[in-house]
């Protein structure tokens, strides 16, 4: 497999671009793996890459129902950040935002990778005490993290309305400079390309349709191309993942699936030169290299399994827009759509063995998922290759609902969604 | 969405408040297991299909109602009243 490189784009446009290769091979399934990971989105294929590349394990299949990346990887804002407060999220998370800061270099794959800084709006003193305290717990996890006044937001965003003849006047906010966007696809396709390198299996089109058990323990799957077996199987498929585990016999899970829409305006100018979240509603917003304003703001509200979403809310995000940036007014829109979040019942993530043996779990991702998908490959194949969750996930597990060890970072209790 | 709200007949979905999953049972007040606890509180089925669902009317009647909805098409296939005025209770 070649490298890419300025040399490799010179050579290949003597001849027109017509004989670049296939960045990753569409193998037939074979009947047996030393693991199965289910789910070829950005988490499935980081899984794999990390796999092959830390723990040396190549003989892998990746399998996905539809197309290649066709899931949240390419449904989603695609925004950057390690602005946690809670220990276990902060330090997750910013093992994400290091993994991202090499991944450009480490897969030899363009991510795009700008760290644009994210800013969060705060509009009462309350929300500037809740982030100077959450700055406060990042700073002391090693974090970068900034509060700044009305002013100073007013200076970085320029098309931003600063004054005070509105409903919910801007009083400063919290920044993470190192926050940042990447091209969603480029994620999906660097991290195939990189663990088809290794020998890993991607195989599209393939859907699971049961798993095969000996007693309770999880053997191999059924799939529509056949069995497959492997000893070890891991569920990496975000809004699908109640459907996936009720074939291996789990009836119930702490996670609720709900549609999230995103939208994409068309192009402007330079106009945006980083990210900014709306503090008096829900509303993030960036600009894309292409132009276009990228923006997302609250769930639909109630379980769906529809990759699109509903007109209030819809209504409902672009006022907040216009709120913040009253220039976007005469805005057109270019596109929409949803995706469908696994949302945990405390708002984080679960990454473990189990709960069967020879299955291993890697849900609840809520709306956070595209940003921790380098860490979530990199700890979800540690905790399959070691049989044991690395430190950085040793927290988001499943029983931690039983034992009372849950992680609520917005301490909203178990209603997703709610902020 | 359209909810046909019993008391004040088709609303659009906005005037409603979603409270979630409608078969989960709570457990007995004298009940101190607290698994049984605990799946009440976080557990769910989360199907993909027919859910049944509690919403509130809150824009207008505020009763509280049993919608079963299509998780995958939205489509709406039943609604009733829940609580002291049900057809259930009567």
């Amino acid at each position: 497999m070649s490298r890419y490189s300025a040399f490799s784009l010179f050579k290949n446009a003597l001849s027109g671009h017509k004989n670049w290769k296939r960045a990753w091979r569409a193998p037939e399934p074979q009947k047996k793996y030393d693991v199965i990971i289910i789910g070829g989105g950005g988490h499935g294929l980081a899984t794999a890459y990390y796999l092959a590349k830390e723990h040396g394990i190549t003989n892998v299949a990746v399998l996905e129902k539809g197309g290649l990346g066709s899931g949240n990887i390419g449904r989603n804002t695609t925004i950057i950040r390690s602005n946690y407060m809670l220990g276990a999220n902060t330090r997750f998370y910013e093992h994400s935002m290091k993994l991202w800061e090499g991944l450009s270099n480490d897969l030899n794959y363009n991510m795009m990778f700008s760290q644009r800084g994210l800013i969060n709006l705060a509009h009462t003193p309350g929300q500037m005490d809740a982030f100077s305290r959450r700055g406060n717990a990042m700073l002391m996890e090693g974090v970068d993290a900034e509060l700044i006044d009305n002013q100073e937001v007013c200076r970085r965003v320029p098309g931003l309305y600063c004054g005070q003849n509105t409903r919910f006047p801007i009083l400063g906010g919290l920044c993470q400079p190192r926050a940042g966007t990447a091209r969603h696809d480029a994620v999906a396709w660097g991290y195939a390309r990189g663990a088809d390198q290794y020998g890993v299996d991607i195989i599209e089109h393939c859907e699971v349709i049961g798993f095969i058990k000996d007693g309770d323990t999880v053997t191999g799957v059924k799939t529509n191309r056949g069995e497959i077996f492997a000893p070890k199987i891991g569920v990496s498929v975000a809004g699908n993942t109640s459907t996936v585990m009720k074939l291996a016999g789990i009836d119930k899970l702490p996670i609720e699936s709900h549609v999230l829409q995103a939208f994409v305006s068309e192009p402007l100018k330079p106009f945006l030169n980083t990210v900014v979240t709306y503090g008096a509603g829900h509303l993030y917003i960036s600009q894309s290299d292409k132009g276009g304003l990228v923006f997302g703001g609250d769930l639909d509200g109630y379980n769906s399994y529809a990759q699109r979403g509903n007109l209030p809310i819809f209504e409902h995000v672009a006022a907040a827009a216009v709120t913040m940036f009253p220039v976007l007014s005469r805005l057109r829109l270019l596109r929409n759509w949803g995706g469908i979040m696994d949302m945990s019942m405390d708002g984080s993530p679960i990454i473990c063995k189990g709960p069967l043996p020879g299955l291993y779990l890697n849900a609840g991702w809520c709306y956070g998922g595209f940003k921790a998908t380098p860490a979530a490959g990199w700890c979800f194949a540690y905790t399959i290759a070691k049989d044991q969750p690395h430190p950085l996930n040793a927290d988001f597990t499943l029983d931690r609902f039983y034992t009372g060890h849950e992680l609520d970072e917005g301490g909203s209790g178990p209603y997703p969604g709610h902020q | 969405m359209i909810i046909n709200c019993p008391i004040c007949g088709p609303r659009e979905a906005a005037e409603y408040s979603y409270i979630g999953d409608a078969t989960r049972v709570r457990p007995e007040a004298d009940n101190i297991d607290l698994n049984s606890w605990s799946d009440y509180v976080h557990q769910r089925q989360n199907p993909r299909g027919n859910h049944h669902e509690h919403w509130q009317h809150s824009g207008a009647c505020r009763s509280i109602l049993c919608v079963t909805r299509d998780t995958l098409s939205h489509a709406i296939s039943g609604v009733k009243l829940v609580g002291p005025y049900s057809e259930d209770t009567k």
